[in-house]
């Protein structure tokens, strides 16, 4: 089949940018979405122009590398896949298909289709993560933990991280990601002890990136390749609200 | 070369206790003086930097992701080996090394297999107290599962996500270590060649990949953990990313490469679709717990829909070759099972290249809700890429690259033949010998990481006394203006062929004459086409753009000029082990009904190749493999 | 945590414009039931005003001091909020197609401006009656109590001002669907569920004051209110 791209194109972070539009010919339906920018690439350098640049890495969805709006949708038309699993047979021939990166204050485009998600890095280092000194704990199986809690914990822990809960936010918002690394470990025996800090600290950092807030649209969970649900949103400022009160308290006693 | 294995004597039980006494202790006051390059944030890279912060060193951490947390163990599905014997099924830290040293096909060295299957217990510990929501009972304890050609249950996962979960537990003490001031995280940053200073590792040269700027980070030691080069073949189940380089330059800087020939091809993969195909996906092998292996019995049936061939006609290959393991057989006597079949003209699907991989009996048997809940995503995956409903139609599998046993070499403290270069995880040679076996891979990552090289490095730091070193030193110098050179030489060829067209034709040449079965003639015919191959890549390659810039083309030209050569390295070891072994088939040397057959007396050793020079074949250097605990026998699976 | 951290994260501003919200919708359904008194004749009407006016003064200015002070945090968070959002995404999509949001939730903005522009006019009209359409200031019942009710009838017999309130209660009932739900969403307490409780009391919620509210114009261009 053929196909008509309109492709965000930027050299470089402070450059300006524009769509360009580009013909793919000749692609299988059987081919990825990335293996038909792979062809579309292979053919710009054929012919002397910068191939399109994007990240990408594992290629089974799972790496969380990649992401870009096709045609207006985080990852493409297909749901709970990333771009790296969608398929061309999810397109007709002739199709006519818009690709731009992720847009966010907190996500800058770097080149083309790249952006920098390091915004999420900082705010798993805020208190996304249980402090247990690599030594000699308890073992494994003194800490029972429900299976409910620990399958719910396991949906909220599957984010890849690829930011597309953002990208597809109405208000650029990064609390899909956020509260899933907080229901993650505040759902569980061992991340007790710090669900209070870790969810003021990661809302705070989450904050400071310059993401916007939730409304609760629903585009989030619509987007995440892996259907993290929004409940998981509640659980954060349930959190967040029970640290207010708490830390409030504790500050009170201390001073007293 | 004198290669020293170093490791402890004594009983097998008592080494690692032993040499952890007899190591020599950094003081917590010195260690903040100390600084520690770590190349890679996966299992083993990402490990070692949180734990080697945690005990006080200063750790810079370099990855060529935009985030440490999408290093490629991430992608690793199945699940990771512990000897917990939490089934009372008569597993014990002795049977897993047992089994490991067996399934490497007596190819690994037993001190370091013992010592991972004894640290294996505490990997499980430290996962589940940093909160990876690892699979339970409803009794809320930990859930297992038998994978792999293990006759005991003893694999711990997360779904079918479990290298995700270990990584990402990994990813969030590493960046606990960030916020705390002990780790520098260089994320988008690629080693492109090793310091090495008056004999020994001293820091990396980097490109920034965003700003093209190249630039050196001095160190008192150096971890490698890059991970495998199963991408040498183009098509594998690795990251498009994965890569050799730092490996291979730290072997050009005189770190010696063992075994390079062992490599691991996965029987459950997604059969290639096209020649557009640009890596391949794997399926994890625990499907084949409840999926059963076959093949039409008459290649005239090939082309038939799967569900009009009666039972009758059908070839469950592996049950009816192997029947104590039956469709559990260890991954390199799968994947050359199928390759037989298909190569006899009874493979499936597009080329003839696939077997089945079939449900139906399972589905009958446990209902189509309990094999949802135990392979959901996985067949949900397969449909997203076939467009065939593994419910409805069996799967069709084939083989793929996916793991590389061989690596740097190291000796027991995990340390290569350049003093001060640690190696860890897939990067080295160590565990596996010349076959992997499932849910392995993460245990000897995280082995490696948590529990060896933090403490081992400290052995290194305490017993040598290290020079100062300075950016300005004539060996910084010159390492930075080789890398600009080579940059610049990439660069200014302007040919007329992609850096992708001469990777596939790498890649066909390698699956073709060094994958699942190797020749003398085909290997000697792959040594004369590889260079020729090199040497029209270095005169006709097309990488656009400039080194100043995020250049994806470039990034890539200068991996597969590494992979080139690799190549060339690979071929020459298959080429000189005159026997089979694990991973490595020479058609030459098989038993009677077509079993890998090793010769113990000439290469129970491992091959530990040392550069000599461009222009000069490699020296190979010999480190013989003693058998104190598990006699040398032929594997059986019968 | 420090009140002002509070105040400054997203989700404390999340948080006070829930609470405000729900301040606010305990408030329409008290109003919503005054209202439907319309139905009883114009005495009951205008002597519930007068009560209210009367010996519940006190309570009625208490009541409305604690509204005016939630509409002002709800008006300020919704302005601050909206702020940070546009700033959270300096450059847009060229192209961007909404795949689940519903009318109500992307409503929330403008119907918000527009219920905000009405709650104004609304005082103006019936509080103050500044605004008189119907020339009803200062007119009295037989009993000598506002007639609340002789302006409403007179009032929603002009065609934009019925118009206006339709439309109005319309923006209100999407607000306060979306409103509802997430507000007890944004307060923590949510059941995981494919189809959550909240989400169908927040429904009712809405519809029963969207319709007890639009009863009333109607049944004066019905005729029933006269």
């Amino acid at each position: 089949m053929n196909l008509t791209l309109h492709v965000w194109r930027q050299p470089g972070p402070d450059a300006r940018g524009g769509m360009e539009r580009y013909e793919a010919r000749d692609i299988s339906p059987d081919m990825s979405f990335l293996e038909m920018l792979d062809v579309v690439n292979e053919s710009l350098v054929e012919s002397g122009k910068p191939p399109i640049a994007f990240d990408h890495d594992c290629r089974e969805g799972i790496c969380g590398s990649c992401g870009m709006m096709i045609n207006g949708v985080a990852h493409g038309p297909m749901r709970g896949t990333a771009t790296c699993q969608l398929h061309m047979r999810s397109f007709g021939d002739g199709d006519t298909i818009y690709i731009e990166p992720w847009r966010s204050r907190a996500f800058p485009v770097i080149k083309d289709l790249v952006v920098n998600r390091s915004a999420f890095d900082r705010i798993i280092a805020s208190g996304g993560f249980i402090t247990a000194p690599t030594g000699s704990p308890q073992d494994a199986n003194n800490i029972p933990v429900a299976k409910r809690d620990a399958d719910e914990a396991m949906d909220a822990a599957a984010c890849i991280g690829c930011g597309a809960c953002v990208a597809a936010c109405p208000n650029g918002s990064a609390s899909l990601f956020t509260a899933a690394k907080i229901s993650h470990l505040g759902l569980l025996p061992q991340g007790q002890p710090e669900r209070e800090r870790r969810a003021t600290r990661m809302v705070a950092q989450m904050d400071a990136e310059g993401f916007g807030h939730c409304t609760l649209y629903g585009e989030c969970q619509e987007a995440c390749p892996k259907q993290i649900s929004i409940d998981t949103i509640a659980r954060m400022n349930r959190d967040f609200l029970v640290a207010t009160r708490h830390e409030h308290e504790e500050k009170v006693l201390g001073g007293g | 070369m004198e290669l020293k294995s170093k490791v402890p004597s004594g009983p097998i039980e008592r080494k690692w206790d032993k040499h952890r006494f007899e190591m020599k202790l950094v003081s917590p006051a010195n260690k903040r003086k100390f600084t520690v390059v770590v190349v890679g944030s996966g299992l083993a890279g990402g490990a070692a930097a949180a734990t080697m912060s945690e005990l006080g060193y200063n750790v810079k951490c370099f990855c060529f992701q935009d985030s440490p947390r999408r290093a490629h163990s991430i992608a690793a599905q199945g699940g990771i080996n512990a000897a917990k014997n939490y089934q009372n099924d008569g597993d014990s830290v002795y049977r897993l090394f047992y089994d490991t040293v067996k399934g490497g096909d007596f190819r690994s060295r037993e001190g370091n297999v013992y010592r991972l299957s004894q640290v294996s217990v505490n990997i499980i510990d430290q996962c589940v107290a940093q909160g990876v929501p690892f699979a339970r009972e409803y009794g809320g304890l930990l859930a297992n599962r038998s994978f792999g050609g293990a006759q005991v249950s003893r694999t711990f996962y997360a779904r079918g996500q479990t290298g995700q979960q270990l990584l990402l537990g990994c990813y969030q003490a590493l960046e606990k270590e960030v916020s705390k001031g002990g780790v520098t995280m260089y994320p988008r940053t690629e080693m492109l060649d090793l310091i090495v200073i008056s004999g020994r590792a001293r820091g990396i040269v980097v490109r920034d990949m965003v700003s093209g700027e190249i630039s050196s980070h001095l160190a008192d030691a150096v971890v490698l953990a890059s991970g495998g080069y199963s991408n040498v073949f183009y098509l594998s189940t690795n990251a498009k990313g994965s890569n050799a380089t730092a490996i291979w330059r730290a072997y050009k800087r005189g770190a010696a490469f063992a075994n390079p020939c062992y490599t691991q091809i996965h029987p459950t993969c997604i059969p290639v679709s096209g020649d557009h195909q640009s890596k391949l996906t794997l399926m994890s092998e625990s499907l084949r717990n409840d999926g059963r292996v076959w093949v039409p019995k008459r290649k005239e049936d090939c082309g038939k829909r799967p569900q009009d061939i009666p039972d009758a006609d059908r070839d469950y290959y592996l049950e009816r070759k192997y029947p104590s393991f039956g469709n559990l057989s260890p991954r390199d006597i799968a994947s050359r099972a199928a390759k037989e079949v298909c190569d006899e003209g009874r493979g499936v699907g597009p080329g003839g290249r696939g077997v089945y991989l079939d449900f139906a009996d399972a589905i009958r048997r446990l209902g189509k809700e309990k094999i949802a809940e135990r392979y959901g995503n996985l067949f949900e995956m397969y449909q997203r890429i076939t467009d065939e409903n593994p419910y409805e139609v069996p799967m069709r599998i084939y083989p793929a690259p996916h793991y590389t046993m061989g690596g740097l070499w190291v000796d027991y403290n995990l340390m290569s033949t350049i003093p001060g270069l640690h190696v860890a995880g897939e990067a080295n040679f160590s565990d596996h010998g010349a076959n992997r076996l499932g849910a392995s891979a993460l245990m000897q990552g995280l082995s490696d990481g948590y529990f060896i090289v933090p403490l081992t490095i400290g052995d290194y730091l305490g017993s040598n006394k290290l020079e100062p070193v300075s950016v300005d030193s004539p060996e910084v110098k010159a390492t930075e203006a080789a890398v600009r050179q080579r940059t610049e030489k990439l660069l200014s060829v302007q040919g007329s062929r992609t850096v992708a067209s001469f990777h596939r034709e790498l890649g066909r040449l390698m699956w073709e004459y060094c994958g699942m079965a190797r020749s003398a003639e085909g290997l000697k015919q792959a040594l004369a086409v590889i260079p020729k191959l090199r040497d029209e890549f270095w005169h006709d390659v097309r990488v656009l753009g400039t080194g100043a810039e995020l250049n994806q083309s470039l990034e890539h030209a200068g991996r597969v000029a590494d992979f080139l050569e690799l190549a060339e390295l690979m071929c020459i070891d298959a080429l000189h082990r005159e026997e089979s072994c694990g991973g490595h088939f020479r058609v030459e040397h098989q038993t009677p009904d077509g079993e890998a057959l090793r010769h113990d007396e000439q290469f129970a050793y491992v091959a530990a190749w040392e550069y000599a020079g461009d222009a000069q074949p490699p020296v190979l250097n010999k480190e013989p493999l003693v058998f104190e605990n598990v006699p040398l026998s032929q594997r059986s699976y019968k | 945590m420090h009140p002002l951290a509070f105040y400054r994260s997203t989700i404390g501003k999340k948080i006070i414009m829930g609470v405000t919200g729900l301040i606010g919708i305990a408030f329409v359904i008290l109003h919503m039931a005054g209202n439907l008194q319309a139905f009883a004749g114009p005495r009951k009407l205008n002597a519930y005003g007068a009560m209210l006016h009367g010996p519940l003064n006190e309570l009625l200015w208490v009541l409305r001091i604690i509204l005016i002070v939630a509409v002002i945090l709800h008006v300020l968070m919704a302005y601050q909020l909206t702020m940070r959002s546009r700033a959270a995404r300096p450059i847009g999509y060229e192209h961007r197609e909404p795949q689940v949001s519903t009318l109500a939730a992307r409503t929330m903005k403008w119907g918000g401006v527009l219920l905000l522009a009405f709650i104004i006019f609304h005082i103006l009209h019936f509080t103050t009656q500044t605004v008189d359409p119907a020339g009803m200031r200062g007119m009295t019942d037989v009993a000598g109590d506002r007639d609340v009710y002789g302006n409403i009838v007179a009032s929603f017999q002009i065609w934009w001002v019925a118009v206006f309130y339709i439309a109005a209660m319309i923006a209100l009932g999407l607000h306060l669907y979306h409103g509802a739900w997430s507000s007890i969403r944004t307060l923590g307490y949510a059941k995981a569920s494919p189809n959550p409780l909240h989400r169908r009391i927040a429904l009712v919620v809405a519809i029963v004051v969207w319709l007890g509210f639009t009863l009333v114009p109607l049944g004066v261009i019905a005729g029933i209110i006269r």
